[in-house]
């Protein structure tokens, strides 16, 4: 009873780093984006291999680079702060490719027409292509969502208190220690299945409009 | 101090040992993960109603629940099955149950891509079902999944890190043990992250090159 306890009140904590990282990640993603479609090829060059860096590296050793790494530049961050630092790495990248997705799903007309408009870079971008990308980006920013729900786990690694820490203080103690991973397994699965299920929705309500 | 550079000669060897064991372990977990991900793509769409919730339920449980949560639940949980496995055994069977899981998924996608007309041409030739599986759905579905099961090998690799969690000694592990003792944890981790980008950014490249040639293809 006392591991169940200890696991839903850890469920905030779960919330906490996979929305902190995921916020992370989509500011971090909107500079790589454009330095990705860049016509200057040294930088465009280089977004891609920071985006390949990002996602070539095991979010684990992010983690465990910036928390215990850091320190040796002077660099001290809380466990919370440096997994969400961490997974917002390596989040931006993917969303940043997930971006580039949407951006290229908006038809070449759309720039051609605002330009013929006379409508300016900013105004064009907020106000043309991002409601129209966001639209098509929907379904790939939820199951990024909920990969990372998934991700945050690693957290854990580091003494960020949420569900799998939870779980693994208890099992630690406890001979029926093993249950509390069930739960856990099962309130992630309570998660990630319905945000699943409405993410395919989405993507088949889209595929029949475009038919 | 020595500079980082001979820091990392020094320690090479054993990070290359533990990278060694985080290719077996991606090996392994592909090479008893696909084959059980292709029965469950199978299962996922065969008619007995039993047979299709068994699998819809481990396709969701595999998928659904961290892979480091299922590394715990078998690190824990054999042993209360009085079988206490090295860890490496258990990170093998947590890893290729997340394999089995995602691989399925994928399989799934690219069989329901096969055109229902060499289905139905095989059919109308005679063809026994386990035929027309075996010569007309599986290649052509597995062509489609390639790019997907690629993508997805470059992802266990670099989920064989969470099986330092369960003591298995793979790169991750090396590097966390050389942080320990020597304290200079940047650095080290650093290596490991070299390390393990060194295989994943060149297999990712191969991956979208693989994926433009087959859509190029239809």
């Amino acid at each position: 009873m006392q591991g169940l306890n200890a696991i839903l009140l850890a469920i905030p904590y779960t919330f906490l780093v996979t929305a902190g990282a995921f916020a992370l990640g989509f500011v971090l993603a909107i500079p790589l984006v454009f330095a990705r479609r860049t016509r200057i090829t040294p930088i465009r060059v280089t977004a891609q291999f920071v985006i390949d860096l990002a996602r070539g590296i095991p979010p684990i050793v992010w983690l465990l680079f910036i928390f215990f790494g850091l320190p040796a530049m002077h660099v001290l961050l809380d466990p919370l702060t440096a997994a969400i630092i961490g997974l917002g790495i390596v989040s931006s990248a993917y969303l940043a490719e997930i971006f580039r997705g949407g951006l290229l799903a908006v038809h070449r007309g759309q720039f051609e027409a605002s330009a013929a408009l006379g409508l300016g870079g900013w105004t064009t971008f907020t106000r043309i292509i991002s409601p129209q990308a966001l639209q098509s980006m929907l379904p790939g920013l939820t199951t990024y969502f909920i990969g990372l729900l998934k991700d945050s786990s690693i957290a854990s690694v580091i003494g960020v208190t949420e569900m799998v820490y939870a779980a693994t203080s208890y099992a630690r103690i406890s001979p029926d220690g093993i249950y509390m991973f069930f739960v856990a397994a099962a309130v992630y699965i309570a998660i990630s299945v319905p945000l699943g299920l409405a993410a395919r929705g989405m993507e088949n309500r889209m595929n029949r409009a475009a038919a | 101090m020595t500079t980082t550079f001979q820091f990392w000669a020094e320690n090479f060897p054993q990070m290359l040992a533990g990278l060694g064991v985080s290719v077996q372990l991606t090996l392994l977990s592909l090479l008893l993960g696909l084959p059980l991900g292709l029965l469950l793509a199978l299962g996922v769409t065969a008619p007995p109603r039993p047979l299709r919730w068994l699998s819809i339920g481990l396709v969701e449980t595999g998928r659904g629940a961290p892979a480091l949560v299922i590394l715990y639940v078998v690190y824990f949980g054999l042993p209360i099955l009085h079988w206490t496995p090295e860890a490496l055994v258990s990170a093998v069977i947590g890893l290729t149950f997340t394999t089995a899981a995602y691989t399925g998924e994928y399989i799934r996608g690219g069989l329901k891509a096969v055109s229902p007309g060499s289905i139905e041409a095989a059919h109308a030739l005679a063809m026994p079902t386990t035929d027309v599986l075996r010569f007309i759905v599986i290649p052509q579905g597995m062509r489609v999944a390639l790019p997907s099961l690629m993508g997805f090998a470059v992802q266990i690799f670099q989920a064989t890190s969470l099986t330092y969690s369960i003591t298995v000694s793979e790169l991750t592990a090396q590097a966390y043990g050389i942080s320990s003792m020597t304290f200079r944890s940047l650095e080290i981790f650093g290596l490991a992250g070299l390390m393990y980008a060194a295989i994943t950014v060149p297999s990712s490249w191969l991956t979208s090159r693989v994926e433009r040639r087959l859509s190029l293809r239809h």
